[in-house]
């Protein structure tokens, strides 16, 4: 078995790796019950399935250019640095509006209450 | 058809079914976070596509393709979600 099968069988086992954990994350996505239980699921496909897919180019290009392709790399680094930033955004404001719902239920006309969103 | 061919077009089947899935979820949504959270996904998705196209054709030019399509994503989705919280964007 030579070395370029080698990286070959490599980058299957971890494009597969990939797919799969992603699948899992819609599926999370779509079977759980609640918001803040849906919001765990795409973080799987975030992180370990970015990871498979980026060390499958990394091992990949590398390979086929005789030196280091280390540029995926940049991708995972990106993700890890942004997809905290949302995910908190989104559950702050999901917080928020659960809320504003519960306090506008709780007092249909409340005096001085400009809570418009 | 060598196993990386096979594992490529495996893969690429298990995005596009992830993206139905999350289509889904973006239609079916009971509020506005769920179907943010959704949209974030397809665009995920969407990247690791363009990524795994980019080890098919081995070409290197995809990457670039990807890193702005993540880029893009968190864009998209940092402002849904402050418009969600705040009710505009930019204040």
């Amino acid at each position: 078995m030579s070395a370029t099968t080698l990286s070959e069988a490599l980058v299957a086992v971890l494009l597969l790796a990939s797919g799969v954990l992603s699948l899992i994350a819609a599926l999370g996505l779509l079977r759980l019950r609640d918001f803040f239980q849906r919001m765990h699921a795409p973080a799987l496909a975030t992180t370990f399935g970015t990871w498979c897919a980026a060390l499958a180019a990394i091992v990949y290009f590398s390979t086929l250019g005789s030196q280091p392709a280390l540029r995926a790399v940049l991708l995972v680094v990106l993700l890890a640095i942004t997809a905290p930033v949302t995910t908190t955004l989104l559950a702050r404001a999901t917080l928020f509006r659960q809320r504003a719902a519960a306090l506008l239920e709780r007092e249909p006309e409340a005096p001085g209450s400009d809570r418009s969103a | 058809m060598t196993v990386l061919s096979l594992a490529i077009a495996v893969t690429l089947a298990c995005f596009a079914l992830a993206i139905v899935l999350a289509t889904l979820r973006v239609l079916r949504g009971p509020t506005a976070q769920d179907r943010v959270l959704a949209l974030d996904f397809v665009y995920l998705n969407a990247m690791l596509i363009v990524l795994v196209l980019g080890i098919e054709h081995a070409s290197s030019m995809y990457f670039e393709a990807a890193l702005l399509m993540a880029l893009f994503g968190f864009v998209s989705s940092t402002a849904l979600a402050k418009f969600l919280l705040r009710g505009e964007v930019i204040e």
